[in-house]
């Protein structure tokens, strides 16, 4: 059975794993056909039409903002917008975490400590400055406010992995390929990394709702995604602004974002409970 | 002890040498400069400011310059405040920064600690669902939404609490920016007090306890709650992260002059001298933080002062 | 440590957390001492003042504290006319190029020192000093031996500004100025205290330090918050003074203004959010002042690169195609003017040119707009294809957004519109190598045409679009040297009128002011200038619904 399997398997046997995830793979796939079905553009000002509440009749399931825009097809677009960079970021500092963690963990010794004294050091770094300074500097762009978040968060990812790789490396399988002669690299890929894949999971989804608060702190500062794209917490933070005259404008992508931060931090909490071995022991 | 925290300082160095390398290579390459204005200025008088600020000078000078400053624990001038100096910018807004976290801290502990307690007594009764659905609202809920909300209900529509901070000049003021800032943290420290007691009250231990007669409440008193904390102390960390940032939004929402508004604005004006000064400020601040955690658990469990 | 004190530490940190908010408590006594039976007016400014040193002080925010601080030679009432101040008269020489004025012998400084007309020369002589690194050292230009003093060239001392007797100045001009009474009421050519520079330095504009000769004087300034002012009994003019303590706030963000200002803890705003204008419009009619004011949103273009130098008639369609009525109602929607002229309406001895097709309606514009678009070459299968750079902000993107479908419906041109933040636009506009079409904004500084006018001379920095037409230059040296009023007038308009010919510049709204004052605030009168000096209000019984 692969490793895959072992894991969609292990996954089925928790309610609160199923259903957030489930609630969450509905909003991903609404997010995706729901420009698809609506009629209206996100792009697309009508200055005839501002802040209409939401009136299905009119074609505006979830009203229109000061520009006239169709606030379903706009919270539809946010969504997308904010699970990929939510997951990139997150993708980003699962890669580097792990190469590193695991590099530090499995060679040991004097590279260890040098590694993780690096870490150290980073950790005293203000990084939500340093965050500020660089889009500042290189004008907010998309890929910017990935590597970012992506940087903030992959040095716990580092730290825990290096922790596990500690513990692996003293298992028989390791020690007997090693044995034969498998080199160090080839052992982190083959046979230490497929068995970090539980614990990176789980803080992986841990992550991916820091990420996104992140991204909508960023948002709140004027320094994350800029119009016209927009991300789930970009309209928030425009709808705080309406919010007494137009509060479906705070109310519909508020909502929809307090979900999502919900959903996945229960299924980061079912996914620990299942995975982390410090916990199921 | 003392060769070890001396150690750790001298270690300090390097960081911080790094820290300012970094920050002012990003300010210098800014696109603008501090002085740039819609009322653009005649090339005499551009020439003359930038004299006058060194700005002027190469930039391996200009940095040169700076670290000399920094050596001697000046910052320089700051741009934007033409009549202050960025010590002087640090030293007036980080004790409301620093009050401001503080007493939030304190907040999220002391109901986090007392609401995961009180759910995980009466884990999976009406009590706990309460306790925890309002634990992961508030974690799911971010500080610029709060804030405004809590603004608009309690200073605007009620007329109770003030909704700045110059809106009052004693204590009142420093309410709702302070539960705006511990709300979120109260949830997370909420949750991670019942899950970790819950786990605990399972153990063998426990178990051993109960068996000999003591009731619930001397259990979780004399044993179960110590261990318990850890993982909440251990959160306090990134507790402190997350503050920082919330702090941020807070005192823009609030108007409140803290550090993290000083640098929000920094570095948006191009502030180069408060920009680095703040980044500076806050790396040396961290790494005495860290320090000093690490001292404490040192004090208290003999077996980590191994290296 | 053992378990049982878990919870006794926790109250003591409790404990703790009572003391250090006690602590703050006590720090603010005093002012809330001074709530509860003096007059306390509590404004709002919306950027930082960068200084109240009144020679390094540059932005709008800045100058309104310093006009409550400070008095120059000449000042504005509450109308905005023109009054005497620190000198009670004045004579301008036959040929416009000396003024003596006098200076009242009862005007006092803070500490009780007389002002006299050294303090005058000393600040003036401090503005153009290169060590200064004043912002507004340019705009004394006129005064002999000025801009070679600003370049380095000659000793602050040899400006031709003179003490010729204590209470007389006499400052000599090389072209008449008919705008220098309107400088002299900007804090940069306010009087200086000698002794307080001489014992303070740098820091001397701090509180506790700065003396002032204006109608209150600096008393805390907490960055990042607030400034509060206190009356200066030495005031010249003190009998007039009706409000004892002036805090002026901090508030960057405009719903987080508004929210203050319901809550009683603000007096007057420093604008009006622009969500939900119309539900403030009903609801607080009586308290909404919204007046026009000297300044202009414009879209310029980049003169130097192509597809807009050398292409008059394809600027001028772009310009035709906006409809300003539509953008100023539905887009801006706060009662701003649409603009048809570079000059706002209201200035003093001037009549602003209007756009020669100003007169047309929008479909004949339109009209002419596409056979100009045709004619320069584009079309439906080609169209013009351009950016229009903005910076992030809501107001901007609305109008640009509006814009940008205006050139899309009317000509089927093609505008990509792009924001940056504000600093980078600036640093854009001004080397014209990526701009395309941007928007930017002029204010006056005084209220005179040359104000708008000048910085589109060949020479200027503020020149954004770049644009250089010889004969324009030529008028505006030509005005600069006229005496008569009339005639200088007639210069003026003249390259107004060839400005807007070349299309160099697209006007789309005259700003106007907009604050929210409490109905017992007594004495505001809207003005052109957005001028409100603290000393002309006065405060009424408040309102029995507002806060204890």
């Amino acid at each position: 059975m692969s490793a895959v399997a072992r894991i969609w398997a292990r996954m089925r046997t928790s309610k609160t794993v199923m259903v957030s995830g489930g609630i969450l793979c509905a909003i991903a796939l609404l997010a995706i056909a729901g420009p698809w079905i609506s009629p209206n553009e996100y792009l697309t000002a009508n200055f005839d039409n501002i802040l209409r509440a939401p009136t299905p009749s009119a074609g505006h399931v979830f009203g229109t903002d000061d520009l006239g825009r169709d606030l379903f097809v706009r919270t539809m677009m946010g969504v997308q917008v904010t699970f990929v960079v939510a997951i990139v970021a997150s993708v980003v500092s699962l890669v580097i975490g792990v190469l590193y963690g695991a590099t530090a963990g499995f060679v040991g010794g004097r590279v260890d400590a040098v590694m993780m004294r690096l870490v150290d050091t980073l950790y005293a770094t203000p990084f939500i400055f340093f965050v500020i300074l660089l889009l500042v500097v290189f004008e907010r762009n998309f890929l910017l406010i990935f590597v970012a978040i992506g940087a903030i968060n992959w040095l716990d990812m580092a730290r825990i992995v290096r922790g596990q790789t500690l513990s692996l490396r003293e298992r028989e399988f390791v020690q007997a390929a090693r044995l034969i002669g498998v080199s160090t690299p080839r052992i982190i890929v083959r046979h230490i990394a497929p068995n970090l894949v539980g614990i990176v999971i789980v803080y992986v989804t841990l992550t991916i709702p820091q990420a996104i608060l992140i991204e909508s702190f960023l948002s709140f500062l004027g320094l994350g995604v800029q119009e016209p794209q927009t991300s789930l917490g970009k309209l928030v933070n425009d709808g705080t602004k309406q919010m007494e005259g137009a509060s479906w404008m705070l109310l519909i992508p508020g909502t929809l974002l307090a979900a999502i931060l919900l959903c996945f931090n229960f299924l980061g909490d079912g996914m620990r409970d299942l995975f982390d071995a410090r916990r199921t022991q | 002890m003392l060769r070890y925290t001396l150690r750790r300082l001298l270690g300090a160095i390097p960081t911080l040498l790094l820290v300012i390398v970094l920050a002012f290579l990003l300010v210098h390459a800014a696109p603008g400069g501090p002085f740039d204005d819609e009322r653009a200025l005649p090339a005499e008088i551009e020439a003359n400011i930038a004299a006058v600020y060194h700005l002027d000078e190469p930039l391996p000078m200009q940095f040169l310059r700076y670290l000399g400053g920094v050596l001697k624990g000046d910052f320089g001038p700051s741009y934007s405040y033409r009549d202050y100096t960025v010590s002087e910018l640090i030293g007036r807004s980080f004790p409301v920064s620093m009050q401001l976290g503080i007493l939030a801290m304190l907040l999220a502990t002391v109901i986090g600690v007392s609401l995961g307690i009180l759910a995980a007594l009466k884990s999976n009764s009406a009590l706990d669902r309460v306790v925890m659905g309002f634990a992961m609202t508030g974690i799911s809920i971010p500080v610029f939404v709060i804030a405004p909300l809590l603004v608009l209900f309690f200073a605007v529509k009620l007329h109770w609490l003030p909704a700045s901070w110059t809106g009052s000049a004693d204590a009142s003021r420093l309410l709702l920016p302070v539960l705006s800032l511990a709300l979120p943290q109260i949830a997370y420290v909420a949750r991670l007090t019942r899950a970790s007691l819950i786990e605990v009250l399972s153990s063998d231990f426990i178990r051993t306890a109960r068996a000999q007669g003591l009731g619930t409440a001397a259990i979780v008193r004399y044993h179960a709650l110590k261990p318990a904390m850890l993982p909440v102390l251990s959160y306090m960390g990134p507790a402190v992260a997350a503050v920082l940032t919330g702090s941020v939004v807070v005192e823009e929402i609030f108007g409140i002059p803290g550090l993290g508004q000083l640098f929000v604005r920094a570095s948006l004006n191009r502030d180069y001298t408060l920009v680095l000064g703040v980044v500076i400020f806050y790396a040396a601040l961290i790494i005495l933080l860290n320090l000093i955690v690490d001292l404490l658990y040192g004090a208290i469990d003999p077996r980590i002062r191994r290296r | 440590m053992k378990t049982t004190r878990l919870l006794p530490v926790m109250f003591a940190t409790l404990a703790v957390a009572s003391i250090l908010l006690a602590a703050c408590s006590d720090r603010g006594s005093d002012r809330d001492s001074s709530r509860s039976d003096t007059p306390v007016l509590d404004r709002a400014l919306s950027t930082e003042p960068e200084s109240l040193d009144p020679q390094k002080s540059r932005s709008v925010q800045a100058a309104d504290v310093l006009r409550d601080i400070g008095e120059g030679l000449v000042s504005y009432d509450a109308s905005g006319e023109m009054v005497p101040a620190t000198a009670k008269s004045w004579e301008i020489s036959a040929d416009g190029l000396t003024y003596t004025f006098h200076i009242r012998p009862e005007a006092r400084w803070s500490n009780g020192d007389a002002v006299t007309a050294a303090d005058f020369v000393s600040g003036l002589q401090r503005l153009v000093d290169p060590a200064t690194a004043a912002f507004y050292a340019a705009e004394l230009g006129n005064v002999v031996n000025a801009a070679d003093i600003v370049a380095g060239k000659l000793e602050p001392g040899e400006l031709g500004v003179a003490a010729a007797e204590a209470q007389t100045l006499v400052i000599s001009l090389v072209r008449p100025t008919p705008y220098l009474l309107s400088l002299l009421t900007h804090p940069s050519t306010f009087p200086v205290h000698r002794g307080s520079i001489e014992q303070h330095g740098d820091a001397f504009a701090r509180a506790g330090n700065l003396v002032s000769n204006g109608a209150y004087v600096l008393a805390d300034w907490e960055p990042g918050a607030i400034i509060e002012l206190h009356r200066n009994p030495y005031y010249w003019n003190d009998a007039e003074t009706s409000i004892d303590v002036l805090r002026h706030h901090i508030v960057t963000q405009e719903v987080a203004e508004f929210n203050r200002y319901r809550a009683g803890e603000l007096h007057i705003t420093s604008t009006v959010p622009p969500d939900n204008f119309d539900r403030i419009r009903a609801e607080f009619a009586d308290q909404l002042h919204i007046a026009p004011t000297l300044g202009v949103y414009y879209y310029g273009f980049n003169m130097s690169k192509p597809p807009f130098a050398d292409n008059p008639e394809l600027r001028q369609a772009l310009s035709m195609a906006i409809d300003r009525e539509v953008l100023v109602e539905a887009i801006t929607g706060r009662g701003e003017a649409p603009a048809y002229s570079w000059v706002p309406p209201g200035v003093d001895n001037y009549e602003p040119v209007q756009l020669p097709y100003a007169d047309l309606s929008q479909q004949e514009r339109n009209a002419i707009a596409q056979s100009l678009y045709r004619k320069a070459g584009y079309s439906e299968q080609n169209p013009l294809r351009f950016e229009l750079r903005y910076n992030t902000s809501d107001t901007q993107q609305r109008i640009a957004l509006a814009v940008q479908a205006m050139w899309r419906n009317v000509l089927g041109a093609e505008a990509q519109t792009v924001n940056v933040e504000f600093q980078v636009l600036l640093d854009q506009m001004r080397e014209r190598e990526v701009t395309e079409v941007f928007r930017s904004s002029w204010f006056g500084d005084y209220n005179d045409a040359n104000t708008f006018l000048a910085i589109m001379q060949g020479d200027s920095a503020a020149n954004m679009p770049g644009y250089s037409n010889p004969e324009y230059d030529e008028l505006m040296r030509s005005a600069g040297e006229q005496l008569d009023l009339d005639r200088r007038r007639l210069y003026l308009e003249e390259a107004e009128r060839v400005l807007l010919a070349d299309h160099v510049v697209i006007p789309l709204y005259f700003y106007v002011s907009k604050h929210l004052v409490k109905p017992e605030v007594e004495g505001w009168q809207d003005n052109i200038l957005n001028y409100h000096y603290s000393q002309h209000l006065s405060l009424g019984a408040a309102e029995q619904d507002g806060r204890p």
